[in-house]
């Protein structure tokens, strides 16, 4: 691991100021915020994140959970993703976040992992992992043997000629579905982002991958009041039953009157370059009776633009059923 | 592993198994190289240092996580807890007697994260089934495929 120099923030200001100084929020960043750390002890170990200067931003009292002034949901940066998914109002208003949270990773690891690191930990993408190889993500410019490589867990929407890295998340999918906002603190003040403007596609800047620029430092997501009323389910799927990241997912909820629907919503991961939601596949449902065809309909609609590679395509009728059989569940 | 000729320092204190350890060290240090190679308890083993096998498991503050992503100078004022300090001098931890009870174990390697793991468990929302076991055990990866004594040990353990 390269040295650096390590700093204890004394608040959010200092953190701040000393994040102004990186250069970059991106790849190749020189000062890095720690929060959970396990994400960036991982990169730095294998030569993927070099920092000079790693602030520790765990005493900050960002790891709070609680209402939000609208009656939703406000999820400090800095807690835990166990304390998130076991929290009270999460599993009474929110369980698929629950569910997308606890179907990722380890009970270790989601003891460490927070909020604001799961957003932005990096892609599984073997060849961004290791320095010898090629990335244009990590090394911008120098090609992408994913593509024609080994890429079967990699994405089929949202890609580029220059990167087909899949986010690995699961609990990002679950909050992109329930319209989350990631609040950010930087040089020039406060702002809110919501959460699928938050990530960036890769197009030709793969090294890019969501808004943040030097000094920003996410404070809290939150998350909107919940339907009343509505059912919500996330269902992933993966080649190992536990403890492995998702070939598709989906995070769904529905509202429904008098056998038909009323409101419908969902989000799918494992299949874009960025948690995917597509509005358009959601509102063809809105006043339906649940049925299959209907459910597959709109599939159709969210992957529409899918480009798999020669060892992915399986995804695209994988996630269709993941989302049919998920739709089905919270409207029967 | 850390430089040992890095000239930049770091000043941290641990709590390790009720006993406190004020150290100068190299920001790089995680907490899996401290206990082992500084602190000389090596009962917490390193597998994969990627935090994807669960060999290194100890608890932090009354929680499980992988010592090997965790940077000691990060843990300032923790109370950590390894293997080392589950036994009363002589007298095992019930999971440990366990273990040996359920054979939940071929050549040793991984059993100091299981247990680890296993005691924290107890104090986890986890459901009665032997599936729930597995589910929460999942990052704690075993070569010799002991698995089966170990969710039987386990289970003991919960229902005693």
């Amino acid at each position: 691991m390269q040295g650096f120099a390590f700093q204890r923030a004394a608040d959010a200001a200092a953190a701040i100021a000393l994040g102004a100084g990186a250069g970059t929020a991106q790849q190749g960043a020189r000062v890095r915020f720690l929060a959970g750390g396990t994400t960036l002890i991982d990169l730095m170990k294998l030569g993927v994140e070099t920092p000079e200067t790693v602030v520790d931003i765990n005493h900050l009292g960002l790891d709070g959970i609680g209402r939000a002034a609208d009656g939703g949901l406000a999820i400090g940066a800095t807690a835990r993703n166990s304390d998130l998914a076991h929290h009270p109002i999460v599993l009474a208003e929110y369980p698929a976040l629950s569910q997308a949270i606890l179907a990722g990773a380890s009970t270790q690891l989601r003891n460490a992992a927070t909020t604001a690191g799961n957003l932005l930990q990096r892609t599984r993408c073997m060849y961004f992992r290791d320095p010898a190889s090629a990335c244009n993500k990590r090394a911008p410019g120098s090609g992408c043997p994913a593509i024609g490589g080994a890429h079967r867990m990699l994405a089929i929407l949202g890609t580029s000629e220059h990167c087909i890295a899949s986010n690995p998340s699961d609990m990002a999918v679950a909050m992109l579905m329930h319209d989350a906002v990631v609040h950010v603190q930087g040089v020039g003040g406060a702002r809110q982002v919501p959460l699928d403007d938050f990530f960036l596609l890769p197009g030709d800047r793969p090294e890019r991958e969501n808004v943040l620029e030097p000094g920003d430092l996410i404070t809290e997501v939150t998350l909107p009041p919940a339907e009343p009323g509505a059912r919500s389910c996330y269902l992933k799927l993966r080649d190992r039953v536990s403890y492995e990241f998702a070939l598709v997912s989906a995070a769904v909820s529905a509202t429904m009157a008098e056998g038909r629907i009323v409101t419908a919503r969902f989000a799918l991961g494992g299949v874009g370059t960025k948690p995917w939601r597509i509005p358009a596949a959601e509102a063809i449902l809105a006043g339906q009776a649940p049925d299959a065809a209907l459910f597959r309909r709109a599939a159709d609609l969210a992957l529409a633009g899918a480009r798999p590679q020669r060892q992915n395509g399986f995804k695209l009728e994988l996630a269709r059923r993941c989302l049919v059989h998920a739709l089905t569940q919270v409207t029967a | 592993m850390p430089d040992p000729h890095s000239e930049v320092q770091a000043a941290v204190t641990l709590r390790v198994n009720g006993a406190e350890h004020t150290l100068s060290i190299d920001p790089r240090t995680t907490l899996l190289d401290l206990l082992r190679e500084t602190l000389h308890l090596t009962g917490t083993k390193k597998g994969c240092d990627h935090g994807q096998c669960g060999a290194c498991t100890i608890h932090v503050n009354g929680r499980r996580v992988n010592a090997c992503l965790a940077l000691a100078v990060a843990h300032d004022r923790d109370e950590i807890r390894t293997i080392e300090g589950l036994a009363e001098g002589d007298r095992l931890h019930p999971m440990q007697a366990a273990f040996l009870q359920k054979d939940a174990y071929q050549c040793g390697y991984c059993t100091a994260g299981q247990i680890m793991s296993a005691v924290a468990l107890l104090d986890e929302p986890c459901g009665p089934e032997d599936a729930d076991v597995r589910e929460l055990m999942s990052g704690n990866i075993c070569r010799c495929g002991a698995y089966a004594n170990i969710v039987a040990a386990i289970q003991q353990v919960r229902g005693s």
